[in-house]
């Protein structure tokens, strides 16, 4: 964000509603952090000065705590257990629909979402680096997901600078935080007295523009760069390298993967708030007089026993089988798939795990060296 | 390989069952015409390919293509009833409807292999994938060296179209190799294990290539016996069998490690696959 600071702009504490005001004037629900089950979740901002203050969330394996801030601070926060992903890849929707008339002739159409226009107010390097993940899946070339890309381009963007993560974090080691560089509309960086705020692309910049802020000066820059640096150096998890393509792959039969098996419940909450995991089974909703049918899709996760059914067997019939599909898809041969690591080290698969199974633990004990007696 | 151009993930196109016939008592042939004269026109697939087919408020399945490409009026599937949508499928009779997308995936390397000898190895029931293959080789004929077409099955009666081996077996350059687990009256062919028939197919390694289809374990050792005897590795390929549910590589689970099966594959070369072969789970 800090690459042009002579584009960077300054919006006093006071002013934060007028941001809201303008992207509700243009026409955008504002989605924004709210406390439901104690835990912070994006939900729509009825108000400009709607946004809560003072939320921090305290992180560990198994574990997410809301604490106050001390500092009252807007953005405090690390994250929730979701933020963008079920806003563009929807956690259940309708593909197409069927109807078979008298005579048994089928007719088939293409059921499109009807989605607002959404500015989520508060998203993290961690999610944007995830996010063009989900685009270079969903949106590839000559296979374009019409139901994905519906609500994608209808999405405004809104990251801050993660200026307190969680125990759980390490963007720093997987290179995507915890401040933003790519893929917001506006990037603001939280200060005591108001925000650093940089547009990345031409609708963010109408909207800054339309604020008239005065320029950001130099300290506040410095400032700024300073508290993600801060940031970063105070992250205590990491992975040993970006690319564990070849340390995991040749690993396959390593002990440790019977270990974390007798730990892992295969519930699928990794699956679930991993803001990268793809999955989704597809399902069949017949209307009851059997004349019509709506067939949808709805998230899957590969630790469920259905994800490698076959007639007659199942391709990953225990959980050493699942755990290690997930741990190697996502940090190894996503790099096959996507050029990089599917891990952008937001730490909420170490957190909302119920037995707090720990990803960075388990690629450490997976890449050991093994010591000679 | 052929390269999928099926539609996309959805909808569907309607389509006509214009025959089915009972092949044995679990296995069944549906031949398919698309409703639309257009839809049916513009269809081309290579075999090894497979489609979606889809029964109203059930869901869909990939079924590999058994029909010829050339035949441009019907598009035939051979189903072995064994979940909830393929024994729904196998109530439908002529006339009925159901959905079709596709072709979809990697098909057999058809082109690539033209004037070599052929080695087909099937294991189970039916296996439509590499039985189409065996059609459009016999009708381009001379375009191919030697045939060895070698099948196993559990037991006798799992052996569809057997009439169809009997004829092959009678036709020149073409040699059929057929195994039951478990023997029965009147069974001509050999009895005991697919892998025992190895020794007596009669091809050049130095200008053959093999397909295979069928259970995991048979294609491990029919790979293994096939490498021993010269037959090099590029041209050794597969078709794989995954959970594939929008078949385009997007749902994810018919992933084998780095790629999605239902877009990369199903055919495969060896050297693709075979290190996560070797382990159970992938």
């Amino acid at each position: 964000m800090f690459s042009q600071p002579d584009r960077a702009g300054f919006l006093p504490l006071a002013r934060l509603p007028s941001l809201l005001a303008k992207l509700m004037a243009l026409d955008y629900q504002c989605l924004g952090p709210a406390v439901e089950n104690g835990a912070i979740v994006m939900r729509e901002l009825d108000a400009p000065d709607g946004l809560p203050r003072g939320l921090q969330a305290e992180q560990a394996p198994g574990r997410y705590r809301l604490t106050q801030d001390p500092h009252n601070r807007y953005f405090a926060w690390a994250n929730g257990p979701q933020a963008i992903k079920p806003l563009a890849f929807a956690p259940k929707e309708s593909l197409w629909c069927v109807e078979r008339d008298a005579a048994g002739a089928l007719q088939f159409a293409a059921v499109l979402p009807e989605v607002p226009r959404q500015a989520i107010i508060g998203v993290r390097a961690c999610d944007l680096a995830a996010l063009a993940l989900q685009d270079a899946h969903f949106l590839r070339e000559g296979r374009r997901d019409a139901h994905y890309a519906q609500r994608r381009e209808r999405l405004f963007l809104v990251a801050v600078q993660c200026a307190v993560p969680a125990a759980t974090c390490f963007c720093a080691s997987t290179g995507d935080g915890p401040t933003p560089t790519a893929g917001y509309d506006i990037t603001l960086a939280e200060l005591a007295e108001g925000f650093v705020a940089v547009a990345g692309s031409p609708k963010g910049e109408v909207v800054l523009n339309a604020l008239n802020l005065s320029p950001a000066t130099p300290q506040q820059i410095e400032a700024a760069q300073q508290q993600g640096q801060t940031a970063a150096a105070s992250q205590t998890r990491s992975l040993p390298t970006r690319d564990l393509h070849d340390a995991l792959m040749s690993r396959l039969e390593h002990p440790r993967w019977d270990e974390v098996a007798a730990r892992c419940l295969a519930c699928g909450n990794c699956t679930a708030v991993c803001p990268t995991c793809f999955c989704h089974a597809e399902t069949d909703e017949p209307s009851l007089d059997g004349h019509s049918s709506e067939h949808g899709r709805i998230w899957d996760s590969c630790f469920g026993e259905s994800h490698g059914h076959l007639h007659g067997f199942n391709v990953r019939p225990d959980i050493r089988s699942r755990y290690r599909q997930w741990l190697t898809h996502k940090l190894a041969t996503w790099h096959d798939q996507f050029g990089r690591s599917g891990c952008v080290g937001c730490g909420r698969c170490i957190a909302w795990c119920p037995v707090g199974i720990d990803l960075t633990e388990e690629v450490a004990a997976l890449t050991a060296s093994v010591v000679q007696p | 390989m052929t390269a999928g151009n099926g539609m996309d993930a959805g909808p569907p196109h309607a389509a006509t069952v214009v025959s089915r016939i009972q092949e044995s008592p679990t296995i069944f042939t549906l031949k398919l015409r698309f409703t639309d004269a257009a839809v049916q026109a513009a269809y081309r697939f290579g075999p090894g390919q497979f489609n979606m087919l889809y029964l109203v408020g059930v869901g869909e399945v990939p079924i590999s293509i058994m029909s010829d490409p050339a035949d441009r009026e019907v598009i035939g599937h051979t189903i072995r009833a064994a979940g909830r949508v393929t024994r729904g499928l196998a109530e439908l009779k002529a006339g009925d409807q159901v959905g079709l997308r596709g072709p979809f995936g990697r098909g057999w390397p058809l082109q690539e292999i033209g004037g070599r000898d052929v080695v087909l190895v099937i294991g189970g029931l039916g296996c439509a994938p590499v039985v189409s293959v065996i059609h459009y080789i016999h009708k381009r004929r001379e375009r191919f060296g030697k045939l060895v077409i070698i099948q196993g099955v559990k037991h006798t009666e799992d052996l569809i179209w057997r009439e169809q081996y009997d004829r092959w077996a009678t036709l020149p350059n073409t040699q059929v190799l057929v195994a039951a687990d478990k023997g029965a009256a009147l069974w001509p062919w050999h009895v005991g294990r697919v892998t025992e028939l190895f020794s007596l197919a009669q091809f050049n390694p130095e200008r053959a290539a093999a397909m295979m289809c069928g259970p995991e374990g048979m294609m491990r050792a029919a790979a293994e016996n096939l490498l021993q005897r010269g037959l090099p590795e590029s041209r050794l390929y597969l078709s794989m069998e995954r959970n594939m549910q929008c078949a385009v590589g997007r749902c994810g689970h018919c992933q084998l490690g780095g790629s999605f099966v239902c877009r990369d594959g199903p055919v495969f070369s060896w050297g693709q696959v075979k290190d996560l072969l070797a382990h159970r789970g992938f």
